[in-house]
């Protein structure tokens, strides 16, 4: 019989703590797997954010460092100056990256710096429950925003890989989903683009995954995925923000 | 005027002004990474380590803030290097933050502050009034940072110098508290040699602990963490923790004394107070009042046993801080129940001159039952009396 | 000499902060012990420029002085201010040349420094403070000239500001205390 699921060498052993129907393992999966085709595996280094996903390390069976609330990228800017030639990588959520943690990344994307960032979108915070985040959508309900995001309140949700891309520092910027198998075939070719341009030393490359929440939203798993691309991709559109080759060509201009 | 840059042997003098000695003497240690933030009075040291690390094979970056600079500390350690940084004490209390993460997850680190006068942005001028902050740990949580606190250029060399090779015994960050008097003084020093900076080839076999990349064998992979959700995990590590810190308690005391058996009163004093102690002292003297002078090098742990060694003959034991009084706690511990402890203090960046100490000390002496005689004293050496360094200035 | 306490005041420009370490590196180079600090307003340029100098034959205890064996006043803030802080018997140099005021004490020594008029005449006006710091020197005898000179060539006027040396020398002994 064939196995229809099987641990790659890039995950550890071991049952997830992440809800079901979370999109998390998904991204993990992407990101090992890419390592272990590149042979990079040993030589990676990744960094967990504060969120659910800050025992990263449980899962991805690499060398990795936790980092406080939406420091990572500072600690991985750290990590990058000792070790020049090893793989290095953050994995942050949306309260991580985009509220507390936002002069940490800009400034780390502003000085190019040669590590990949793996954002992961789901619109609300997680670990604490179901809060508000910066990119939660204009009427969505969280436990902050218990009638729905209004923009006079809390403002417009931020879009983190435009944001990003106005900064020269920024090689390769590029927008997937994890909402079906085409959207997930497609975010794995950009993980593997971001870590060859990152070992290029290109600069600072960023993949933002769309993703879900089924518990703090309140949705089955499939009612989640669907929820995801009538609600989110209409207002966080897939595709490529930077890359490379339209960087040069600006640096030239 | 031109620094002198190139090496020096061991026994020839340089005058460096205190922030490039503290950095300098941090290259010589070792530490081969730093991360910054402007803030006065220390913005010299980043300047400093912009031009000469590079160079002499390290890594300067200047962080966007101090919650940067000591998460960027934070990723170079747990990645196995050594890293200095440095701060003054507004800047220092964004770093804790990042402090309780690399003590739980014992990671090494030389931090430095150069501090000022608070609460608030305060004022640039020097402080001590990060005692609390420093000793008793300014981030949340059970943990402990030894502190050295140095009173000159060449023990701030000695002292940083060390805490590299501390810092990695200890596995802990270790402070250095200096104070802006420091950072702009100069004095002649003596440096110490080049120790190797060690190369990221060779970091896994000395710091297997690191998270380097884990070559070729994922089982022996590192995660450098301080998340432990399980309360007893969590009270089995602190305990582990705090075990280390019995052992820094007995290994890493570093105190100074003069004449503690047969003085009068003990002055208590640490930093460029201790040495404005020490001329105070010298006028007590004059007016026939012996005191005597505990420094503390370490203010974490603290000398709490030197106390022991005061003599029967002491009126009082006073604390000299630029702080509303909190060293003042410690020499209260220290002291117990045996005699008066009394404060002299000066805080806002205001320093106390040596005749407004002694001044202050001998009136102490006096409520506390020393005997007066020493006024004709004050007269015989030229002295007013009733003159008081409080109208004075200081300069 | 076991210790003397000299203050520079003056403001930013005039060298005050030069004349202090010159006198520091001297007493370095002569194994004296020795503390340098300077203070500051906060203005970049132009503001005040204080800096104490300790040169003893013990440890230098306290780098902060409420009185000095030596004031050296470049301008006429500087001697109101500071005139007090000089001790019974010690020595006041005011840089004449701008300050038409004369000490109010008496019990100190004091001398009339007019350190650009003599500076112009060497044809070195940049060098006024070089007049005030040879002054300086030979009054307190605080260091030797010689070792002045080791510093002019090592350390204060080193690479394209060495040619400056043979007219600071100059400058230098030009006032007789």
């Amino acid at each position: 019989m064939k196995p229809v699921f099987t641990y790659t060498k890039g995950m550890v052993r071991t049952d997830t703590s992440y809800c079901p129907g979370c999109t998390h393992g998904i991204a993990h999966r992407l990101i090992t797997e890419t390592l272990d085709e590149m042979g990079l595996l040993g030589d990676a280094v990744g960094v967990a954010p504060i969120g659910c996903a800050v025992q990263a390390h449980k899962f991805m069976n690499l060398d990795m460092c936790e980092s406080a609330h939406g420091r990572a990228p500072a600690v991985a800017s750290g990590i990058r100056r000792v070790h020049p030639d090893k793989v290095v990588f953050t994995y942050q959520g949306d309260g991580d990256l985009a509220s507390i943690g936002t002069a940490e990344i800009v400034h780390a994307a502003a000085r190019g710096e040669k590590f990949t960032t793996f954002f992961i979108n789901n619109c609300i915070y997680g670990m604490t429950g179901g809060q508000m985040a910066p990119t939660t959508l204009l009427g969505q309900r969280s436990t902050t925003s218990q009638d729905g995001r209004k923009k006079e309140q809390a403002g417009s949700p931020i879009r983190v890989s435009e944001l990003l891309s106005a900064l020269d520092g920024a090689v390769y910027i590029e927008r997937v989903s994890l909402a079906s198998p085409a959207h997930i075939r497609n975010a794995k070719k950009a993980v593997r683009r971001a870590f060859e341009i990152q070992r290029q030393g290109l600069g600072f490359t960023f993949v933002e995954f769309l993703s879900t929440c089924p518990t703090n939203w309140g949705l089955a798993p499939p009612d989640a995925m669907k929820w995801l691309i009538d609600n989110m991709i209409p207002y966080y559109p897939l595709g490529v923000y930077r890359e490379p080759q339209a960087v040069e060509k600006e640096a030239a201009v | 005027m031109s620094s002198n840059n190139k090496s020096n042997s061991q026994n020839e003098k340089v005058l460096l002004k205190g922030n490039e000695a503290f950095a300098e003497a941090a290259i010589r240690g070792g530490l081969r990474f730093y991360f910054g933030y402007p803030i006065t009075p220390q913005s010299e040291i980043p300047e400093f380590m912009s031009r000469e690390l590079p160079k002499r094979g390290g890594v300067f970056l200047q962080a966007e803030s101090e919650l940067g600079a000591i998460n960027m500390a934070y990723g170079a350690g747990a990645a196995g290097g050594a890293v200095f940084i440095s701060s003054s004490s507004p800047g220092i209390a964004l770093m804790q933050e990042g402090m309780s993460f690399l003590c739980s997850a014992e990671v090494p680190l030389v931090a430095l502050n150069v501090s000022r006068g608070g609460p608030g942005i305060g004022g640039i001028q020097p402080g001590q009034a990060d005692y609390f902050q420093t000793t008793r740990g300014g981030g949340n949580g059970d943990y402990k940072i030894p502190v050295f606190a140095p009173a000159s250029i060449q023990e701030a060399i000695d002292l940083i110098y060390e805490a590299a090779e501390l810092a990695d015994k200890w596995r802990n960050p270790i402070m250095i508290f200096a104070d802006g008097i420091m950072g702009q003084m100069m004095e002649p020093v003596s440096l110490p040699e080049q120790r190797p900076f060690i190369e990221a080839g060779d970091i896994r076999k000395a710091k297997p602990w690191a998270a380097t990349g884990y070559g070729e064998d994922a089982s022996k992979r590192s995660i450098v963490k301080s998340l432990r959700m399980q309360p007893d995990e969590l009270e089995a590590h602190v305990e582990k923790l705090f075990e280390k810190y019995a052992r820094a308690e007995k290994e890493l005391v570093r105190v100074e004394t003069r004449d503690l058996d047969d003085a009068d009163i003990v002055l208590v004093a640490f930093g460029t107070v201790a040495r404005i102690a020490r001329e105070a002292i010298d006028i007590l003297a004059e007016r026939g009042i012996k005191a005597g002078l505990i420094r503390p090098i370490s203010l974490w742990p603290f000398p709490y046993a030197t106390f022991d060694e005061i003599g029967a003959r002491t009126k009082a034991v006073i604390s000299a801080e630029l702080s509303m009084g909190q060293m003042l706690e410690d020499v209260k511990i220290g002291v117990g129940k045996r005699l008066p402890v009394r404060l002299i203090h000066r805080t806002g960046g205001m320093i106390p001159t040596s005749l407004e100490l002694a001044d202050s000390a001998e009136k102490i002496y006096i409520e506390s039952g020393g005997t007066g005689f020493n006024n004709i004293l004050i007269n015989n050496t030229g002295l007013q009396p009733g003159r008081r360094s409080g109208d004075k200035e200081v300069l | 000499m076991s210790s003397q306490k000299l203050f520079f005041a003056g403001s930013g420009g005039q060298g005050i902060i030069l004349m202090g370490q010159m006198v520091t590196y001297a007493a370095m180079f002569e194994d004296k012990q020795t503390t340098y600090y300077p203070s500051y307003g906060p203005e970049m340029r132009g503001g005040t420029a204080n800096c104490t100098v300790i040169v003893s034959d013990k440890a230098v205890s306290s780098p902060l002085i409420y009185e000095a064996d030596c004031l050296i006043a470049m301008n006429l803030p500087s001697l109101l201010k500071f005139e007090s802080i000089v001790k019974p018997g010690g020595i006041m140099l005011l840089n004449s040349s701008i300050i038409s005021e004369k000490a109010s004490r008496s019990d100190i020594r004091v001398y009339y420094v007019p350190t650009l008029d003599v500076a112009r005449e060497l044809g070195a006006p940049k060098s006024a403070n070089m007049v005030m710091l040879g002054a300086a020197v030979r009054a307190t005898n605080v260091v030797k000239r010689e070792t002045v000179e080791r510093v002019m060539r090592e350390k204060a006027f080193t690479g394209k500001k060495a040619d400056t040396i043979p007219l600071n020398l100059k400058a230098f002994e030009s006032f007789s205390v």
